[in-house]
């Protein structure tokens, strides 16, 4: 393997890098903490020559996004980035992004939606958007969001996808933290990216096209069969970027992380950074003799569930810990989803539901051995209904 | 480059015949006019309204040009994406032809919910021409009131009551919003005054930077006019003074065309011509129309002086 080099960089920064090195045709976005950096180094990019991106420093998010999808239409690879209420402005156009089939890579640094406003990390912003057709990956390090970034590129533009991706990082705590990032070489990531090949592009002037037509009760439930096909590929296709993902940089990637999960009775199942913390609980546990595990939806759109009730339901029982309230009164949203993905299965894990982090509110590792005992008694035969407010003052 | 007059009709048809827009509709020939205006192809961005939906019913379209529809407000900054892929595309080489971005919107879609997009799109000087086909309502919902409706107007949420009679508000000054983003080229137009439209439109395709058509666009279902009277309906609206046709070109302001004395029609001549005023003739509604009439006469006073103030021959600035 050719040499990579090793840089300190935080979330962000590490994002911007992957940018700086997919070199996108165009690049539209709007400041936003905790996206900023991104935006900033980027730009940074731009003026110093660094890259060919013409960089179109919209008025808002949603020019943002309604720019990438001029763009992407027009036969340009096409990024933004963004967070909260940034990406609640784009809510209209990530629907017209998806169902034009525009593929455009999109990093989101996870920020908690207002009101109050609040800056800090938790997943409101991107799980109310998980219903859009974009696809999500979720990112626990720097490391994996300078990665997945990469990798999106590929999965977006594939010919049986033509999907946009958001690549999810949580706000402060991954974007804002240094962290030790293995950069591979620009030459590597040019080759891997490779030139995009648009089927329909706006500039092909000879072969005139229409986008975004009005599409009544006579053709549009087809066209949204279509885009329920085209996600249907995004497993196999994921499975195979990621393998040649590991090829070029010795790390590998899979739509569903577990960790020590195998001979596991108990796990927990979150998002990003979250997994950080608890594997080292899981480890500190072990050491114990307990067999507890994780697991991490890392793609949570389209959600791999069987995958993910293959690897669940030989388990006693597992906590969910959404960091994210639907105000449904049953849960977080990724507690619904691993649920329904554990109905078809004969022996099922007893399931106990955990909101946590709203706003940035810190998860600690003594906030995870709680849940991993929590989990013991419920082995033991202990019964808990109500979805448990971890870490706030009630 | 400015086009000559003759090389019009020689410029191959973009929006073909087809199309589900209503009889006697003015959109679909402002759309015309203003695509004779280049050579060069042209891509095309529209906002939601009725020419976006009255030509792309799937699986038809009447376009023969390059065109995306993504939504309402975002006509502009779409039209900004395609152009950045554009300058973009061109700078690696991969583009070498010339190419045309257009963004249009109706008067909803550009005064009122797409203005930010716009006056984004215009501060940031990409190389487009934005259209706005104004008809002075919302018309493709139902005729409810924009920030484009003229004062006096009846719309479906601007109705003619028994307490208040039609829209209370003057218009916004679209034309002069985006005359003040010092853009090169900004323009106001009809269909009744075809060679200068066409002429504007050639002159808002040539120059390097925004440029902004803003058309009256007669509406026979909104207006409540007569289907024959489109052409008609715009010379009246041009000749009583209450559209004038003017341009901003670099910073000088001139009116392209000042009706002759016999030419001058009162503005009740217009008003007296669309059902969407009929409330106005009544007695207690007459000072209505007086108070039309001197906003129309402010706007054109207002004109002349502009016109005078940045004239090359020696205004007062």
């Amino acid at each position: 393997m050719t040499k990579n080099f090793i840089k300190p960089l935080t979330g962000a920064s590490a994002v911007s890098e992957a940018m700086r090195q997919i070199d996108p045709d165009v690049v539209a976005a709007y400041p936003i903490t905790p996206q900023t950096e991104i935006v900033m180094k980027f730009s940074q990019f731009v003026n110093d020559g660094k890259v060919n991106t013409e960089f179109v420093p919209v008025e808002s998010e949603h020019s943002a996004m309604s720019a990438c999808v001029g763009a992407s239409a027009a036969g340009a690879r096409a990024m933004t980035a963004t967070a909260s209420a940034g990406l609640a402005l784009m809510w209209e156009i990530l629907y017209v992004a998806a169902s034009n089939r525009l593929p455009i890579v999109m990093p989101v640094v996870n920020r908690a939606l207002s009101a109050p406003i609040n800056i800090h990390c938790d997943h409101s912003d991107t799980m109310g958007a998980r219903d859009s057709g974009w696809i999500q990956i979720y990112c626990e390090s720097a490391q994996e969001a300078y990665d997945n970034v990469i990798a999106a590129v590929r999965i977006a533009e594939h010919e049986k996808i033509l999907l946009p991706v958001m690549v999810c990082q949580d706000g402060f705590i991954t974007s804002h933290a240094m962290e030790r990032v293995d950069i591979l070489e620009d030459e590597k990531v040019k080759k891997f990216a490779g030139e995009l090949k648009l089927p329909f592009p706006l500039l092909d002037t000879d072969n005139p096209v229409t986008y975004g037509p009005l599409d009544l009760f006579d053709y549009y439930f087809e066209h949204k069969r279509q885009q329920s096909e085209a996600i249907s590929h995004v497993f196999e296709v994921t499975d195979s970027i990621y393998k040649e993902f590991e090829k070029i940089s010795g790390r590998k990637y899979n739509r569903v992380e577990t960790y020590k999960i195998k001979d596991a009775e108990t796990a927990i199942v979150a998002l990003n950074s979250t997994i950080g913390t608890a594997k080292d609980v899981v480890d500190a546990l072990r050491e114990k003799g307990e067999k507890v595990g994780l697991l991490f939806p890392r793609m949570f759109r389209p959600f791999p569930a069987e995958e993910i009730a293959e690897k669940l339901s030989g388990l006693s029982a597992v906590a969910v810990l959404d960091r994210s309230e639907t105000f449904s009164g049953t849960g977080g949203p990724m507690l619904a989803d691993i649920k329904s993905a554990l109905y078809e299965k004969e022996s099922r894990p007893t399931i106990l539901k955990y909101i946590y982090g709203l706003g940035g509110r810190e998860i600690n590792p003594a906030q995870i051995e709680q849940v991993f005992s929590d989990l013991k008694e419920v082995k033991k035969g202990k019964k808990v209904e109500q979805v448990v407010y971890l870490g706030v003052r009630e | 480059m400015k086009l000559n007059i003759k090389e019009f009709p020689k410029i191959p048809e973009r929006l073909g015949s087809g199309h589900r827009l209503c009889s006697g509709c003015g959109a679909p020939i402002v759309a015309k006019m203003v695509l004779m205006g280049t050579k060069d192809p042209v891509v095309v961005t529209n906002a939601t309204g009725c020419l976006e939906v009255a030509t792309t019913i799937f699986p038809y379209t009447a376009w023969k040009t390059p065109f995306i529809h993504s939504a309402f407000e975002n006509s502009a900054s779409t039209a900004a994406g395609v152009e950045a892929a554009y300058q973009s595309l061109k700078r690696q080489g991969k583009i070498k032809r010339e190419i045309k971005i257009l963004a249009i919107g109706g008067d909803g879609g550009t005064y009122d919910i797409g203005l930010q997009a716009l006056s984004g799109a215009l501060e940031r000087g990409h190389d487009f021409v934005y259209l706005c086909y104004d008809n002075g309502a919302y018309m493709n919902t139902g005729v409810q009131r924009s920030g484009s409706t003229p004062r006096g107007s009846s719309t479906t949420t601007s109705p003619a009551g028994e307490a208040v009679p039609g829209k209370q508000q003057f218009p916004k000054d679209l034309t002069a919003i985006c005359a003040a983003h010092k853009i090169p080229y900004v323009a106001q137009g009809a269909i009744s005054n075809w060679k200068d439209l066409i002429t504007k439109a050639s002159k808002a395709f040539a120059v390097k930077g925004p440029a902004v058509l803003n058309v009256l666009s007669p509406c026979p279902p909104g207006w409540k006019h007569a289907d024959d009277l489109a052409v008609e309906i715009s010379d009246i609206a041009v000749n009583s003074k209450i559209w004038p046709l003017y341009e901003i070109e670099n910073g000088q302001w001139r009116i392209t065309y000042k009706p002759r004395d016999k030419k001058i029609r009162p503005v009740e001549d217009w008003i007296k011509m669309q059902g969407r005023f009929r409330h106005l003739t009544k007695k207690e509604n007459h000072h209505i129309i007086e108070e039309i009439q001197q906003w129309a006469d402010e706007n054109w006073d207002r004109l002349e002086r502009m016109e005078k103030a940045t004239s090359s021959e020696g205004g007062s600035e």
